[in-house]
C-alpha cells in the first residue's frame, strides 16, 4: 500500500440540471477516518461516487484532488452470489487479470474471523458474514484511500458495534470517509467529524480517544447526542 | 399431490376421456383409434418407431445444441456494443414477424433433404427465444457490481466474462427450457416439408394410408421424447447454471 493521501472537494455538483450540492469544501485528512453525516438527498452519495471515480452524469464545477486507488465498501455486501467467500475476495485481482493470491485471500479471511467459511457461498452466510467478506476484499483490494457507504446500517446492533470494532482496527492507517445516518457510529469511529446540509459543511467537536472508542464512554454518548440533536434541527 | 403423481394422474384422466370418446360416438379407428389399440401399435412397430425417433431427436439435439451455442454468442455481441444493438436488434425483431413454417420449404431447397434442413429449422426456431433470454438477463446485472468492479479497475470485457455472464447464467438456462420444448416443433416442422426418415415424416406417411393408429403412435413418442429432453434439459440447468443463485 502507498501512502495513505488527503483528499479534497470543492465546488457544487448537478445531475441532470438538478443541483446536488453547492459551495461545498470538504477536506478530508491523510490516514484518517471521517466521516460525513446528514439527511438523505444532502448529496453525501454523490460526493461518494466522485471519490469513486464513479462520477459518470454527475456535473462537477470545482475542483477535486482524489486518488485513483480507491476501494468501496457499500450497505449492499455486493458479493457475487455464485462465487465461494474465497473468489469473492480475490474478484478484484481476477477483474484486473492479475495472478489471485490465494494464500492471502486465505489470510485476509482469517483476519475477519472466516478462516473456517472460506468455501461456502454469500447464501450460505448470514448477513454480518457477508459484510465480513466484504471487508476482507476491500483489506484484499489494499488500497490507501477507503470509501464506506453505510457499510453497517443493515447489521442488527450487536453485529454493528463489533464489525465497528473490527473494520477501525484493519483499515488503521488508511484514509478512510465514512458515510452513515448512524451518530452513534460517528462518535466511535470519526477522527473527524462533518455534517453536511444544503448550506455545506460544519464540524463537530471530535470526542478524545483512539478510534473504536468505547460505546459506554461518557464523551462518546454525550457526542452521540449532540450530532442527532444537530441532525435534528438541520 | 404433487409432481409425477399428478402427472401420472393427468395422463389416466386424458387417457379415460380419449377411451370414453371412443365408446360413446362409436367412431371408426382411422377416425380416431382408441388408446389401447394406439399402445398396441407402439409396442407392434417398436423398432420401425425407434429408427424414426432417433433420426428425428438427432435432429433436435444438433440445432438445440447450435441454437444454445449461436444465442449465447449472439446474446453477448448484442450485450456488449450499443452500436451491434442497434443495428441488429431491428433484424432480429423483424424476423420474428416471419412464420418460420414458410421457411422450411426453402431450407429444404437450399440444404436438401437430409438432416440439414431440419436441424437448421430447429435452430431458427429456438435461436431467438434463447438470445432475447440471454440478452435481457444480461442487461439486467446488478448496476452496483458494475461500479465495484469500475473501482476496481475492470476493463468491460472483464466484467462481461466474471460478472455479467455468470449473473444472466440462469436466464440462459430459461431460454435453454423453452428451446427444449421448441427444438422438435422446428424439426417436425422440416420433416413434413421433405424428408424419407424421421417421426414427422412417419407421421405424414401414417396419415396419407389411413394408419390412424401409428400416426397417433408416431405423435405420442414425439410427446413422450420432448417431455423427457425437456425434464432433462432442466435438471442439467439446475445442477449447473442455476447453481448458487438463490
Amino acid at each position: 500500500m502507498t501512502a495513505a493521501p488527503a483528499l479534497h472537494l470543492s465546488g457544487s455538483a448537478k445531475i441532470s440540471d438538478q443541483l446536488i450540492f453547492e459551495d461545498l469544501d470538504l477536506k478530508i485528512a491523510a490516514g484518517e477516518w471521517t466521516c460525513l453525516l446528514g439527511a438523505s438527498g444532502v448529496g453525501k452519495s454523490t460526493v461518494l461516487r466522485l471519490f469513486a471515480g464513479l462520477g459518470d452524469g454527475i456535473d462537477l464545477a470545482g475542483e477535486m484532488t482524489g486518488d485513483p486507488n480507491v476501494a468501496l465498501m457499500a450497505q449492499d455486501d455486493l458479493l457475487l452470489p455464485w462465487l465461494s467467500a474465497l473468489d469473492n475476495v480475490l474478484i478484484g485481482a481476477r477483474l484486473r487479470g492479475e495472478v489471485a493470491d490465494k494464500t492471502r485471500a486465505h489470510g485476509v479471511l482469517g483476519r475477519v474471523g472466516l478462516a473456517e467459511h472460506a468455501h461456502k457461498r454469500p447464501g450460505e452466510l448470514s448477513g454480518g458474514q457477508r459484510q465480513r467478506v466484504a471487508l476482507a476484499r476491500t483489506l484484499m483490494e489494499d488500497r490507501p484511500v477507503v470509501l464506506l457507504d453505510e457499510p453497517f446500517s443493515a447489521l442488527d446492533a450487536l453485529t454493528r458495534s463489533q464489525m465497528q470494532e473490527l473494520t477501525a482496527e484493519l483499515l488503521v492507517g488508511r484514509t478512510v470517509l465514512l458515510v452513515t445516518h448512524d451518530p452513534g457510529e460517528a462518535a466511535r469511529l470519526g477522527q473527524t467529524i462533518l455534517i453536511m446540509t444544503q448550506d455545506g459543511l460544519s464540524g463537530v467537536d471530535t470526542p478524545s480517544g483512539a478510534i473504536p472508542r468505547p460505546v459506554e464512554a461518557p464523551n462518546v454518548l454525550q457526542t452521540q447526542a449532540e450530532l442527532l440533536l444537530r441532525l435534528r434541527n438541520t | 399431490m404433487s409432481g409425477w403423481r399428478a402427472g401420472i394422474a393427468a395422463t389416466l384422466l386424458a387417457l379415460t376421456i380419449w377411451q370414453v370418446v371412443v365408446w360413446t360416438t362409436g367412431v371408426a379407428r382411422f377416425i380416431l383409434p382408441p388408446p389401447v389399440l394406439v399402445f398396441e401399435t407402439i409396442w407392434d412397430d417398436r423398432a420401425l418407431l425407434a429408427e424414426h425417433a432417433a433420426i428425428t431427436m438427432a435432429e433436435v439435439l444438433i440445432g438445440l445444441a447450435l441454437g444454445a451455442v449461436l444465442g449465447f454468442i449472439s446474446a453477448i455481441g448484442l450485450a456488449s456494443s450499443s452500436s451491434t444493438r442497434a443495428l441488429v436488434k431491428p433484424i432480429l425483431v423483424f424476423s420474428q414477424s416471419i412464420p418460420v413454417f414458410t421457411l422450411a420449404p426453402i431450407l429444404t431447397l437450399w440444404l436438401g433433404f437430409g438432416l440439414w434442413s431440419k436441424i437448421t429449422m430447429a435452430l431458427i426456431i429456438i435461436y431467438f427465444p434463447v438470445t432475447s433470454s440471454f440478452f435481457d438477463a444480461l442487461m439486467r446485472t446488478n448496476k452496483d457490481w458494475i461500479g465495484m468492479a469500475h473501482v476496481m479497475g475492470a476493463t468491460p470485457w472483464r466484467i462481461m466474462w466474471r460478472i455479467r455472464v455468470p449473473s444472466a447464467l440462469p436466464g440462459f438456462a430459461s431460454g435453454l427450457r423453452l428451446a427444449a420444448v421448441y427444438a422438435p416443433i422446428g424439426a417436425i416442422i422440416g420433416e413434413w416439408v421433405g424428408a424419407s426418415r424421421g417421426l414427422g415424416y412417419l407421421m405424414l406417411l401414417a396419415n396419407g394410408r389411413a394408419k390412424t393408429d401409428l400416426m397417433f403412435a408416431a405423435l405420442i413418442v414425439l410427446a413422450i421424447l420432448t417431455i423427457l429432453l425437456h425434464a432433462s434439459v432442466n435438471k442439467l440447468c439446475e445442477k449447473t447454471l442455476d447453481r448458487g443463485f438463490p
